[in-house]
This record gives C-alpha cells, sequence and structure tokens, in this order.
C-alpha cells in the first residue's frame, strides 16, 4: 500500500491504496465521493471524468498513485458555495439535458472543461468536444443545447426538446 | 487488473534504475496500458510512471531547428505548444482520442506502443524524426519495426523525439468512429530534400512509408501525380471495419488529400 494526498474539491484528503487502485476507485470507494461514475471501465464513455490540475481526464484511466498531490475536482466540487446549481448544471436542468442521469457528471465535467478553454462555442464544437462521453438516453441534442446556454449564447434558434 | 508495485521515477536516472528487473514496465499516460492490464493482456510486477520527470515535458525549439518535444508530453500539451512551430503535427495531437484522453496520453508512451493505428507513428515516419532514449538516438526509419514492435530494448526509455520542421505538411485521418483511431490515416511532409509519406492503420506490419508516392511527390507536389499509382491490398489490415482492398484505396484517397491540404 501507497499513501496518497490529494486535494480533492479544495480539501486536503489521503488514504492507503494498492498500485492497481484507479482515480475513480479511490474517489468513489476510499472517499466515498459516488458522484464520479464508472460506466465502461475502458475509457470510452466518460461517465467518470473529473478535472485533474484544471485539466478533463477519465478517472478511470489513471491511477491514484499516479496523482500523489494532485488537485482533483469532481462533481460534488461544482456547486456553488450556497449549496445552489453552478450555471452548467443548472442548463442541464432547465434544457433538460439529462434523462436517466448516469453520463451527466461526466457530462458536466466535460463541459466545464469546454467552457474554460472556449467561452463561446459553437454547435459544432460543443459536439467535437463531447466525443468522449457518450449518453444513451438523450441524443445529446439537449445537452448541446444546455451547454450552449450555460455559456450566455441563445438557444432559441436550436430545435424544439 | 493485477496489482503490482508502483514507483514514480523523479529522474530519468531513476526510472532506468527501476525499470532494471526483467518484469519491470514504464507506464506513460496509460491511455493504452492500463486498459490492457485491466484486461489481463499485461500484468508487469512494477510500473514505473515517467509522468513526474521534469525532463521529459515541454517542447523546445533546438539550434538546428528542430522541433523536441519530451517524451512525457501529453498530446495537449503538443497540440498546443507545437502549434507555432509545427502546425501539421499540433493539429495531428489535437485530433486524437477524445479531449480527456488527450490530457492524459504522451507522445513517448503511443511510440513505445506503436499500435498499427496510431497517429503519432506517422508524423514520426513522415517527418524523419529522431527518437532519442536514455541510451542513444534511434532515426525513425530504424525505430518502427512491426505492429506493436520496436527498436527499444527492455527498459529503455522515450525521453524526448526531435522532429525536423518541413516546409509543408498535413496529416489526413479517417477515423474509425468507434475507437478514433486511424482507420488509414496518412502523414505527408515536404522537405527540400524530398517528400515522405507515412501511412499507419492499413497495413498489418504497421507505420510504412509509400515509396512510389515519395517519388512522385518529390517530382511534382500535386494530388494530381498520385493519379496513376495504386497500393496493393496484400498486406493490408482486414477487420470489420474494414477490407484489405478497401484499406489500400483509402490510402490513396487520403494521400491526395494530405498533399492538397498541406501548408
Amino acid at each position: 500500500m501507497t499513501k496518497v494526498t490529494m486535494t480533492v474539491n479544495g480539501k486536503s484528503v489521503s488514504g492507503d491504496v494498492e498500485g492497481r487502485t484507479l482515480l475513480a476507485e479511490f474517489l468513489r470507494e476510499g472517499l466515498r465521493l459516488t458522484g464520479t461514475h464508472i460506466g465502461c471501465d475502458t475509457s470510452q464513455c466518460g461517465a467518470c471524468v473529473v478535472h485533474v490540475n484544471g485539466n478533463a481526464i477519465k478517472s478511470c484511466t489513471a491511477l491514484a498513485a499516479d496523482l500523489d498531490g494532485a488537485d482533483v475536482r469532481t462533481i460534488e466540487g461544482m456547486a456553488n458555495a450556497d449549496g445552489s446549481l453552478s450555471v452548467i448544471q443548472q442548463a442541464f436542468q432547465d434544457h433538460h439535458g439529462l434523462q436517466c442521469g448516469f453520463c451527466t457528471p461526466g457530462m458536466v465535467m466535460s463541459a466545464a472543461a469546454l467552457l474554460k478553454e472556449n467561452p463561446k462555442p459553437s454547435e459544432a464544437e460543443i459536439r467535437t468536444y463531447l466525443e468522449g462521453n457518450i449518453c444513451r438516453c438523450t441524443g445529446y441534442h439537449n445537452i448541446v443545447k444546455a451547454i450552449m446556454a450555460a455559456s450566455g449564447q441563445d438557444v432559441s434558434a436550436i430545435a424544439a426538446e | 487488473m493485477y496489482n503490482f508495485e508502483f514507483a514514480k521515477a523523479k529522474t530519468i536516472g531513476d526510472a532506468v534504475k527501476a525499470l532494471a528487473s526483467d518484469d519491470a514496465q514504464a507506464l506513460g499516460g496509460g491511455q493504452t496500458l492500463l486498459p490492457t492490464m485491466k484486461q489481463r493482456l499485461a500484468a508487469p510486477t512494477v510500473l514505473v510512471s515517467l509522468n513526474a520527470i521534469p525532463e521529459m515535458i515541454g517542447v523546445c525549439v533546438n539550434d538546428a531547428g528542430e522541433v523536441c518535444i519530451g517524451g512525457a508530453t501529453t498530446h495537449a500539451a503538443v497540440a498546443r505548444e507545437v502549434a507555432a512551430h509545427y502546425p501539421a503535427l499540433a493539429a495531428l495531437a489535437s485530433h486524437i482520442g477524445d479531449p480527456a484522453v488527450r490530457n492524459r496520453g504522451t507522445i513517448g508512451g503511443s511510440l513505445a506502443n506503436n499500435d498499427p493505428s496510431a497517429c503519432y507513428p506517422a508524423a514520426v515516419l513522415g517527418s524523419g524524426a529522431t527518437v532519442k532514449t536514455n541510451a542513444r538516438d534511434i532515426a525513425a526509419d530504424d525505430y518502427f519495426l512491426g505492429m506493436f514492435t520496436t527498436a527499444l530494448e527492455q527498459g529503455e526509455i522515450i525521453t524526448e523525439v526531435r522532429f525536423p520542421v518541413p516546409h509543408k505538411a498535413n496529416y489526413q485521418k479517417f477515423v474509425q468512429p468507434a475507437s478514433r483511431f486511424a482507420l488509414v490515416g496518412v502523414y505527408v511532409a515536404q522537405y527540400a530534400g524530398g517528400v515522405r509519406v507515412a501511412v499507419t492503420g492499413a497495413a498489418s506490419d504497421g507505420v510504412f512509408r509509400w515509396a512510389e508516392a515519395e517519388a512522385a511527390l518529390s517530382g511534382d507536389f500535386a494530388a494530381g501525380a498520385l493519379d496513376a499509382l495504386a497500393v496493393p491490398g496484400n498486406d493490408m489490415i482486414t477487420d470489420l471495419h474494414g477490407s484489405a482492398d478497401y484499406r489500400a484505396h483509402l490510402v490513396k484517397v487520403m494521400t491526395k488529400r494530405a498533399v492538397a491540404a498541406a501548408h
């Protein structure tokens, strides 16, 4: 076992991990932060996306021990300080950007990473950026719409919900 | 995945030392190795992370004008930091996998793995780059030895890759939509000494140079110069995504597109 220490959602945390412990497992089983989902466990679906040192990564394909000292942000760290939903989360709710909700944590984390890089993305840019996040319910349309709305763009021209 | 002993090297020397045992394996970004270990297709007893070695991270331009990329530099960093120096290479890096994969996967990891459908091998072979390891410099033409096979010895680490910058270059990838690997990818680069054409995704031996196209394009750098050429299907991959003949056809199509788009 190796001891790892990270900053997760602004708080310093530490725990003992095996070499093979994935970041997703450390978050879910070690820290009980179960908002990060493991969908495919093969780095295809994106339900496990979190931010590490400001960059979106797939937490099922990174070792906890390799990220000792990292600054991690998960879906639990996305709401505003008063507990209200962040702009992106609220937009997902307002525009029905989720149905079963399983992919949503990863979608929100990817959306936040996109808007940091590109504050006013086009519809095509959003769709391209989300190619590593799979949703089996929505058909993506309302997810794209929610992200456009969260970026402050007019979404009235986008087809009906 | 089976458990292993984890080590994180701080210097190239540390990493080489930690990799001395037979069952030790270097870990780059892990975007291929970790899924492979989950499937138990690889089961090293010691895994040595190369992700915290400062001298292996980053991009610079050396006195010879070559773009030098540290072996542990992520695809996302290459896409950002190489754009001003070698745009075709930066563009290739910006289309590998998806954004989350690009934030983790590294150029050294991709080249050490030498997946027959990976993008970077086409850029390295197409640019006649030099793969620098802890022990020696390996010319691209001597580096790729077949599917998942390279000139690297056990425990040898890619510390840097040096790319001479061409007059014009372009990479065209026909994406296999489920995996986002190249069904066929072609890298074309025009240098003072001639044109290089490297093809990935197509051949069962992995990346290769298309010599006839190089000769034709060195005489006339125009898509039309390839009209009379054809790639034989014999050595191409056949799988559920495309037959050997289909891939052979795509090689020519993608080469022409790369020539037309090169700048």
